[in-house]
């Protein structure tokens, strides 16, 4: 039977994926906008679609510590949450990467209060950027199904054993409804295959998790943590590869886009990027030689691969959605200190958009353009932040 | 099967010794007792605190069971995903034979249980999974040098309601978590005093058998943070019981009774003692004693006669 498209919103697109992986456990609370996750695959639950056991927990924080709790005993375990919901998990989620357990989450990124805003923005896993976790970001439904089944993989890899978020942005694609293909379950099953990691409260001889570890074995610890990091990249990249030749649909780990020719480039993640994607479009019918970049993921930090795009351009703007307050917002941050070292780099501007789920329309983005081709001529405004249409 | 004392002298112990407990510390006694109450394979959880610090200090662990520490409120959240996982990979055929019957224990002290954790608690007991949870109860934050938490009774002296020149120490009365946990209405509750290990681990025992939540709150006297001495837990521990500061309850399917000493002493055969004397060989409530303090003896006892009062009517017993 030939793959048919049907139509999603993100938050299902997230449920169809977590339906077809059909994990042993799932802890989740609800959180606006990520509650019709929970919703849709309690109805699977109850319509005995997936058999897993769902433990509807009474806060986020039990959530994770529950999701804790199974993932140790060698469950495959999954939740998912967003913004404040986030928040409150914190001390767990930190626990949860230092234990080394593959827990795949789905994150709706959501403006944190306060004040209390329950539109998309990125404050709440920027936030948790160094918490150890794996985060991958998603720009349309299709890419937050896909993501799901290769964040499984990434997570229980061997060389890995790291939990990982799968990020979409609150409303803009959770709500959204796009015409998404799903695999046949059996190419999923095949895919995902049998979880290797083992239970560490099922083993045979009894163990010990979550030990006092003080000044003579933290730190070795932590570098063992630091290193685990370092070896995700060549696991995304087979992973990838792998889910092309199964799935037919190809990801990097930086898409670029329109960029052969670039002067100018727009960098960005999630779902902005699809109206960036038009914005260059209407500015290549004009002749502007502008194109776009996009991380998948943010952590780790894809660094070197940067690196190796970016400097061919001569001028970047990037798209943060959220700010890090008395510092420029991180996914500039980050990028720019990759250059360093670099003889060769490109003139950059940081632009911190869309925060609480302001629109961050075409009119825009065309400003970012402009800016760009004027910062690539005249190297005016090279390093510094705007808040891209804000009122004044 | 009655538990017998022969037996148990040669069981394995699910806690080793050699740990950092203080010398004279109950609670290693109490999680033996738990855990030693039935043969069947066991899953410990533990929440940050003085157990969990001092059994487990990398690269040592004194357990011999499986044994978890997550963090200090979600102990019994933790417990509740292993719980769950159990049943998934039971399901799916993904555990061995011999631990299917796995039972599931968590222990936290009063800070972790009262306090910090109840509302995780509180949600482990509403969905009902199938575990205990052991409260091992000194009254106060004693692994963070000895602050009061909501289970630290009237009068005591910790470093957060310290004795001064217009303070005699803690104004409150504990929580009555036996009854917090009972509004739950999970199938089995009890108190217990490690004092007398056969009421305790006879309760411990129907606890981890039934099927459903089950609660234990277990006193457990604290040499630096009620400045006794290494020998006196467990005389301390048996006057907490017939002073009727600390009633042995049980509450099995909604049904309460009393037990052990306080059974005898709702019957009237046994003494009530005047609570005094739980509090007289105990530092914290050293300074209750001085002429000036008098009156806040008598509050104690009346807070004490109040609890008990309602205990005895909870079990059916007239005033």
């Amino acid at each position: 039977m030939a793959a048919k498209y049907i139509p999603l919103t993100g938050a299902e697109s997230a449920a169809y994926a977590m339906k077809q992986i059909n994990p042993d456990v799932l802890a989740a609370y609800p959180i606006t906008p990520q509650t019709p996750i929970v919703m849709k695959f309690s109805e699977y639950v109850a319509n005995g679609e997936v058999d897993t056991v769902s433990i509807t927990v009474e806060s986020e924080h039990s959530a994770m510590s529950a999701t804790v709790g199974a993932a140790a005993a060698g469950a495959r375990a999954m939740t998912a949450t967003a913004a404040n919901g986030l928040a409150l998990m914190w001390e767990i989620v930190y626990i949860a990467a230092s234990t080394r357990l593959p827990i795949v989450m789905g994150i709706v990124n959501r403006a944190l209060s306060g004040p209390i805003n329950i539109h998309g923005d990125h404050s709440d896993t920027m936030g948790a950027r160094d918490a150890g976790w794996i985060q991958v970001y998603s720009e349309n439904n299709q890419e937050v199904y896909d993501n799901y089944f290769m964040a499984l993989r990434i997570a229980e890899n061997e060389d890995v054993l790291l939990p990982v978020m799968v990020c979409q942005d609150g409303f803009i694609t959770s709500h959204s409804v796009e015409n998404v293909m799903p695999a046949p379950d059996q190419v999923v099953k095949e895919f995902i295959g049998k979880k290797k990691f083992k239970g560490l409260l099922t083993a045979e001889k009894p163990f010990t998790i979550g030990p006092l570890d003080l000044q003579d074995y933290y730190f070795e610890h932590k570098k063992q943590q630091h290193e685990a990091m370092k070896k995700v990249f060549p696991v995304i990249e087979a992973i990838q590869k792998e889910f092309a030749e199964k799935f037919g649909r190809k990801y990097d780990v930086i898409e670029e886009y329109r960029t052969e020719d670039a002067d100018i480039v727009i960098m960005g993640m999630s779902s902005v990027m699809g109206t960036v994607k038009e914005v260059i479009d209407a500015a290549r019918e004009k002749g502007i030689k502008v194109g776009a970049v996009k991380p998948r993921f943010f952590r780790p930090f894809p660094g070197e691969y940067l690196k190796k795009i970016l400097s061919k351009f001569k001028a970047v703007g990037i798209l943060d959605r959220s700010d890090s307050f008395g510092s420029l917002p991180p996914l500039f941050t980050e990028t720019a200190a990759v250059f360093y070292t670099s003889s060769t780099k490109p003139l950059v501007k940081s632009y911190i958009h869309g925060l609480g789920g302001r629109d961050t329309t075409v009119k825009l983005l065309e400003k970012v353009v402009t800016d760009l081709q004027k910062l690539s001529e005249t190297g005016e405004g090279n390093f510094t932040s705007e808040y891209l249409g804000v009122r004044e | 099967m009655a538990i017998l004392l022969k037996d148990l002298v040669n069981k394995n112990v699910p806690l080793n010794g050699g740990h950092r407990m203080c010398p004279g510390c109950p609670t290693p006694v109490i999680v033996k007792q738990i855990l030693m109450s039935t043969d069947h394979p066991k899953v410990a959880a533990n929440a940050t605190g003085c157990l969990e610090v001092a059994t487990t200090i990398y690269p040592y662990t004194a357990w011999n069971i499986p044994w978890i520490h997550n963090a200090f409120e979600n102990a019994a959240a933790t417990i509740a995903g292993i719980e769950s996982a159990f049943r998934a990979l039971i399901k799916r055929g993904e555990i061995a034979e011999d631990r299917k019957q796995t039972k599931f224990i968590a222990f936290g002290g009063d800070g972790g249980t009262y306090d910090i954790g109840l509302q995780s608690l509180s949600g482990a007991l509403e969905r009902g999974h199938n575990f205990l949870y052991v409260c091992y109860d000194n009254e106060g934050y004693m692994n963070t040098g000895i602050q009061r938490s909501s289970a630290t009774p009237i009068g005591a002296n910790t470093t957060t309601t310290p004795v001064g020149k217009v303070s005699y120490g803690k104004k409150e009365p504990r929580k009555d978590l036996i009854s917090i946990v009972a509004a739950h209405h999970i199938p089995y509750i009890a108190s217990a005093a490690p004092h007398n290990w056969m009421d305790t681990m006879n309760k411990a025992k129907k606890a981890i058998e039934v099927n459903g939540p089950a609660f234990m709150d277990v006193i457990s006297p604290c040499v630096p943070g009620w400045k006794i001495r290494t020998d006196e837990w467990k005389g301390i521990s048996e006057a907490a019981v017939k002073t009727c500061f600390w009633p042995l309850i049980e509450i099995e399917n909604g049904e309460w009774r009393l037990t052990g000493e306080s059974k005898k002493i709702a019957d009237g055969k046994m003494e009530k003692l005047p609570v005094e004397e739980f509090l007289k060989s105990q530092g914290r409530f050293k300074h209750l004693f001085k002429l000036e303090n008098k009156d806040v003896i008598k509050l104690i006892q009346d807070d004490v006669d109040k609890s008990w009062n309602y205990y005895k009517r909870m079990a059916g017993y007239n005033d």
